[in-house]
């Protein structure tokens, strides 16, 4: 499979953007920053209001990544875009918030009905399309640690199959206590890329090509010591490597595991 | 829009209220037999009626797979066991290989029952969780992939799908999509949800519970009844061997999102048209062309006159559709593959069912909603499943040829 990418967006620790990324890879050190982005700016104030810490994520990395690939192709629209999000936990806030709810016996009746329907894992597919008017299928991919990889597999699929241009976005945000335990998650990471088929790709970033290989593979990290050391803070950390190639612009070759087999991507500028 | 190569549907198996197996389906849909019972789900008191499965909670996980034990996997497991399913995927392994079969499976909320436990058994103190509970295994969206490529002995990509309500329809997509950009040959998927506190209390919240049986598209229907079921098909490209033995296909998908809000249809229900005009031309198939639409149905007031908007604005009156929840109960994330199940027996066996609990079809609408069950040949059903978010997935199975 092979796919161009049109537009790129991050956030992770002290790397608010990929301008962060690009100081940090020329030398500079990972400025302060918020732990999770301001909410959607597009969302009503309701809705706004309520959108979770990984929803706030999410629709950042989306919508630096669009903003990026409308540049080089101004007819691209969120609106008819389709996406593919990824995250292991989802919004997991919300999801501990209902559990210590229901878990207490006279409390269960207080469970609101906004926090019901925003702890569904596709509650940032949803806000993306209800932020965009969208009517394009927004979809939700869940791996554990293999989302990363899981994810890209689908949304790369999906341009091949489909020919078109697919948004694919991964997240993950920090769980709270005692959900924190089970699944380490030290800061908020997510990433956007705008993938378009290879015909349609003018103005590309940098190029992928991807392979399914049924052979166990570990995870290639990214060369920069400063991005390599985040890498085992967020499942979604794991793509560090491939946009450490993109910034760069230099070719490499990545294997990234899933839960059987892995997935080699190969980054050509 | 191009056209698909359809692909061919070589083993199903099913369980949820009706029954275990696709022959308790059939029985429960001709006889006319509902699953749904008084919500006696313990440690909630939601009120409403369930399609709750019997005996799950006394199934045991073999050994080696013991540490995924949570009510979705066991029930994953006892639908891995029907109809044939496990032995059926490995022949397919043998021929085409274990590492050329996916498995992507849709499910909402997984194992969040055994999270939900746990939760309940927090040290009092700390305010830990128990030291025997294995999120990874259970609670965590991935699990119910895990187990089922961990117990199959499968080799190739593996991930959860969680759409909300549309979870295992969008399976099915997500599958054929890697299918047809050549990553996998032949994929399981569907998936389960199962009954849990969040799900019971959280639509009881957004007051969609029903006090008495659902009764989708009837005039007095007062909301849904949620259910439980697991249910998987085997996905392969091309027909393997003889068509006239394998004569089951997907023909065709559509997938739109709603871009309106969280938990409430759009209005004129632009989304689930824009869906199953996109997999009726993905199947080059005119509307006249569908037999019978298993509709989502819910039995809410909105969702089912959203719903029949869109039906009638695609097909008008003449395709008779019907939902089946007041059967099953609303299997949430599992309704996708629940609803393409009953498409797959209705094809076989050449049965429309009428709605359960239907006594007198919404006057406004205006697609023809069975209220009997129809007996005659058919070739094509179209099955529609929308969810939360918005997220919306019309499929397409036929005869073939």
């Amino acid at each position: 499979m092979r796919a161009a990418i049109l537009g790129l967006g991050l956030w992770g620790p002290g790397m608010p953007d990929v301008a962060a990324l690009r100081a940090v890879l020329a030398g500079e050190e990972r400025s302060r920053a918020d732990d999770t982005p301001p909410p959607p700016a597009l969302l009503a104030a309701n809705e706004r209001r309520r959108a979770g810490p990984a929803v706030r994520l999410a629709l950042a990395v989306a919508d630096a990544a669009v903003a990026m690939a409308a540049r080089a192709d101004p007819d691209l629209s969120p609106a008819t875009l389709r996406a593919v999000f990824a995250s292991s936990h989802g919004e997991g806030a919300v999801v501990d918030d209902l559990l210590k709810t229901l878990a207490d016996p006279g409390e269960a009746a207080g469970v609101s009905p906004t926090q019901f329907h925003n702890s569904v894992h596709n509650v940032a597919a949803g806000y993306w399309s209800i932020a965009h008017g969208g009517r394009a299928p927004a979809d939700s991919i869940a791996a554990h640690d293999a989302s990363f990889g899981a994810g890209l597999l689908k949304a790369l699929a999906e341009v091949t199959a489909e020919a078109r241009k697919v948004l694919f976005c991964l997240f993950d945000a920090p769980l709270p206590f005692p959900l924190s335990a089970c699944r380490r998650t030290d800061f908020a990471f997510g990433m956007a890329l705008v993938l378009a088929p290879e015909e349609g790709g003018t103005g590309a970033l940098a190029h992928l090509t991807a392979e399914f290989v049924p052979v166990a593979a570990a995870l290639d990290r990214p060369r920069h010591p400063a991005l390599a050391a985040l890498v085992d803070g967020n499942p979604a950390a794991q793509s560090l490597a491939l946009l450490e190639a993109i910034a760069r612009g230099t070719p490499r070759t990545l294997a990234v595991p899933l839960l059987s087999g892995h997935l080699t991507l190969a980054v050509t500028p | 829009m191009t056209r698909m190569t359809p692909l061919s549907i070589t083993a199903a198996s099913l369980i949820s209220a009706l029954g275990r197996g696709k022959a308790a389906t059939r029985g429960a849909l001709v006889e006319r037999r509902g699953g749904l019972v008084a919500n006696d789900f313990p440690g909630i008191a939601s009120g409403g009626f369930i399609g709750r499965i019997p005996g799950i909670e006394a199934h045991r996980l073999p050994e080696p797979l013991a540490r995924f034990t949570c009510r979705n996997n066991l029930l994953l497991d006892l639908a891995l066991a029907t109809d044939g399913f496990a032995p059926a995927v490995a022949r397919a392994a043998e021929r085409i290989g274990a590492a050329r079969i996916g498995v992507v499976l849709g499910t909402s909320t997984s194992g969040i029952a055994r999270g939900e436990e746990a939760y309940r058994a927090r040290d009092p103190e700390s305010g830990a969780l128990p030291p025997d509970f294995d999120f990874t295994h259970t609670h965590d969206f991935f699990s119910a992939a895990r187990f089922v490529q961990t117990s199959l002995g499968l080799a190739g990509p593996a991930f959860v799908v969680s759409t909300a309500c549309a979870s295992s329809a969008r399976a099915i997509v997500d599958a054929t999509q890697l299918i047809a950009a050549g990553v996998i040959d032949a994929a399981v998927v569907g998936g389960a949800d199962t009954l849990c506190h969040m799900t019971l209390a959280g639509f009881a919240a957004l007051g969609l519970i029903s006090p008495e049986p659902c009764r989708p598209s009837d005039a007095e229907r007062r909301g849904l009844s949620i259910g439980e079921a697991a249910g998987f098909v085997l996905l392969e490209r091309g027909p393997p061997g003889d068509r006239a033995e394998n004569p089951l296909a997907l023909l065709g998908y559509g997938e739109s999102s709603d871009g309106y809000h969280m938990s409430a249809p759009h209005p004129e229900a632009l989304g689930a048209i824009a869906a199953m005009t996109e997999a009726l031309d993905r199947a080059g198939l005119a509307p006249d062309e569908i037999d019978y639409i298993n509709l989502h149905g819910t039995g809410t007031i909105a969702n089912d006159a959203s719903e029949d908007r869109a039906v009638a604005a695609v097909f008008g009156d003449r395709v008779p559709c019907s939902s089946t929840k007041g059967f099953t109960g609303h299997t949430l994330g599992a309704a996708g593959i629940v609803e393409a199940i009953i498409a797959l027996l209705a094809l076989e066996d050449g049965l429309l069912p009428g709605g359960l609990n239907l006594d007198r079809v919404d006057p406004a609408f205006r697609a023809q909603v069975l209220r009997d069950n129809v007996s005659r040949p058919i070739r094509r059903v179209l099955s529609n499943s929308f969810g939360f978010g918005g997220a919306n997935s019309s499929l397409i199975f036929g005869l073939v040829p």
